[in-house]
């Protein structure tokens, strides 16, 4: 088992922290009826995203999905305009026309949230092209659920890279559903990582919900990438703890595995690490508590801002209608 | 002035661009040197100045190559991606309608996608159904880009660097046929803007509406009918998407009489919306119907009179400008 640093872990937990807070914030606007949008719960998988999220660099590529939220409140997108995009405001990060399946901040690099399962892989690669192209030195990392490793791009990005030996990390958040499909269902083979030997690319499995696990190996995949030994293929073993989309029926997710997941949730077993590592109590909630504020104050502008002029429909269609 | 070949026009623009920008990079099946610079050597000779970080052979992978380049052009580089031809585009259109054309507008302006899409295509060379079709009214019906063809050498010199100078996707056609033609060399650093039409030969009677290889025909056809007392507006398109309305408008209103042609299918082609763009803002001086001409409602079958058949025929031409100027 691996030792973080004591900074490294309380930067982990507050970017997990950010993520988990984020999310019930969320589902409790959606459940006060404060605002009806389409969201991607992410409870289940807060560690996964902001351990990734800890192990790059602020200038480093990230490419999400829909269930992006972790890694773009990890990365640090500022929250308003994280959720004054949720919210389809003007002050969002894409003026309201995004959303949340598009969620676009390339100050904090990131780059392309997909609403389309396995289309960031290809466009990592680019983006990771780019960065060998330029020599600019940064990592490009893209996060995707198990569902995408079933679709063609996946298979072609993967072999691509390899290829190449792009500054790329493949995170596959193993959360154990496609959509409303059990792994079992969708993946005969024990694993996504495995798959990795197939390009000859190196690939390893990690407990998700084991920030000692999840983190280094992460952090390990980024160094050889930043040091042009090519990309990695992690797999995070995690579960996602809600349905598909808020509000979503999963009825169809069995009570023993609901047991198993609550079981495993990250976010007792981090808070048992911090408090091993000579955390307080106290500190531990304080974190906390000044993140709920933020994101109170992050809402609250959000739902004070403009909606975005009618006329933005016509704007950024190409250049000439910037 | 020497005279150059289509190949050699696309050859030298892009060669010009990589040399003033090393951002400039070309990326497909077959294009380095080690496999001869391309099935059509558009990128022949380009290995052995740039290395090939920056004329990349790539995997069969036509999702992984597209992807690639948008994300290189999100990362502010100007990739040059090749889908050999212009069929296997089903391949990946997850890329470009999703992507390349939408995250310019999705970002809210922040994440333009530079990008050029090379792609090669033709009827006529007995390829069949799946290496033949123009597809050109997929991508003229997604907001976000840009999509072109060049008729003629110089245009193709002139139209590559716009394309490559461009802040969006351009889906950029060339006909198999058309490699061969030679122009005057324009010269060094000649760009054709994208968006603008050329009249390529002034007329009275009617307006022939066209693009890519078919302006070739429309111009042999007009030349015909100058013998026999019509005269024809040949309007080369250059641009399919977003194409230059304030050419075609002017022409049919000093016309009052329009014909569309194109190689691609005519049922939902790019000439049905040119014609209702037409007749909705050029009723007053319409003498007639605009009329559309494309090729057969069908897969393009192999066999070489059954190709013959299927393509729009000069005939045909003849024919539908006759009906329509009221001759016969």
């Amino acid at each position: 088992m691996a030792e973080i640093d004591r900074d490294k872990l309380l930067d982990i937990y507050t970017r997990t922290m950010k993520v988990n807070r984020t999310d019930e914030k969320f589902r409790q606007l959606l459940m006060q009826g404060k605002v009806a949008v389409m969201y991607y719960c992410v409870r289940g998988q807060e560690l996964v995203s902001a351990a990734a999220m800890a192990a790059l660099d602020d200038d480093d590529y990230v490419v999400c999905t829909y269930r992006g939220q972790g890694e773009q409140t990890a990365k640090g997108i500022p929250m308003e305009k994280w959720w004054g995009e949720c919210l389809g405001k003007e002050t969002g990060t894409c003026k309201g026309k995004g959303g949340t399946m598009h969620i676009t901040d390339p100050d904090t690099g990131i780059m392309v949230t997909t609403g389309v399962v396995g289309s960031g892989l290809p466009i990592a690669n680019g983006l990771a092209m780019a960065s060998q192209n330029n020599g600019d030195g940064k990592v490009t990392l893209v996060s995707f659920g198990d569902g995408a490793a079933n679709i063609g791009g996946f298979h072609e990005a993967m072999n691509m890279a390899q290829l190449y030996k792009l500054p790329v990390v493949f995170l596959c958040q193993n959360n154990r559903y496609g959509e409303h499909t059990a792994y079992a269902d969708h993946t005969d083979s024990d694993n996504i990582a495995s798959r990795a030997a197939g390009y000859g690319m190196k690939g390893v499995t990690v407990d998700g919900n084991n920030v000692h696990e999840v983190y280094p190996a992460v952090q390990e995949a980024v160094d050889r990438a930043r040091a042009g030994e090519g990309p990695t293929l992690v797999e995070a073993m995690c579960y996602r703890m809600m349905g598909h989309f808020f509000g979503s029926d999963f009825s169809y997710m069995p009570p023993e595995h609901l047991e198993e997941m609550q079981k495993e949730d990250p976010l007792p077993k981090l808070r048992a690490v911090m408090l091993e590592h000579q955390f307080t109590e106290e500190e531990l909630d304080k974190i906390v508590a000044d993140i709920d504020a933020q994101i109170d104050a992050a809402v609250e502008h959000a739902l004070a801002a403009d909606l975005p002029s009618t006329d933005e429909i016509y704007k950024d269609v190409l250049e000439e209608t910037a | 002035m020497a005279e150059i070949t289509m190949t050699q026009a696309l050859n030298l623009a892009i060669d010009e661009a990589m040399a003033e920008d090393d951002g400039v990079f070309c990326l497909g099946e077959d294009v380095s040197a080690k496999q001869g610079g391309r099935v059509f050597k558009v990128t022949a000779g380009l290995t052995e100045k740039y290395g090939e970080h920056r004329i990349r052979a790539t995997p069969i992978s036509e999702t992984a190559i597209v992807g690639a380049a948008v994300g290189a052009a999100l990362a502010g580089q100007r990739p040059i991606c090749e889908i050999m031809l212009m069929n296997f585009v089903g391949v990946c259109m997850d890329q470009i309608v999703n992507h390349a054309a939408k995250l310019r507008y999705m970002s809210g302006g922040q994440t333009p996608c530079p990008m050029v899409l090379r792609t090669t295509t033709g009827v006529g060379v007995g390829f069949g159904g799946q290496h033949s079709d123009m597809l050109e009214a997929w991508f003229a019906h997604v907001a976000g880009i840009h999509v072109v063809t060049p008729s003629n050498a110089a245009d193709a010199r002139g139209l590559m660097r716009a394309a490559i100078d461009a802040n969006d996707p351009v889906i950029f056609i060339e006909n198999i046929l058309c490699y061969g033609l030679t122009s005057e060399d324009p010269g060094p650093g000649y760009r054709v803007p994208l968006g603008k039409a050329a009249v390529a030969k002034e007329g009275t009677d009617i307006s022939l509406i066209t693009y890519g290889r078919t302006v070739l025909d429309a111009l042999e056809v007009a030349g015909e009918m100058e013998k026999e007392g019509v005269s024809v507006e040949v309007v080369d398109l250059r641009t399919i998407a977003p194409y230059d309305e304030a050419t075609v408008l002017a022409s049919v209103n000093k016309t009052g009489r329009a014909l569309t042609l194109h190689e691609a299918v005519r049922p939902f082609g790019t000439g049905a919306e040119i014609a209702a763009n037409i007749q909705e803002k050029c009723w007053d001086n319409l003498k007639g119907p605009v009329r559309r001409i494309g090729g057969t409602f069908a897969a393009v079958p192999f066999a070489s009179h059954l190709e013959q058949a299927w393509i729009p025929t000069k005939s045909e031409i003849v024919e539908q400008i006759k009906a329509s100027v009221g001759k016969d």
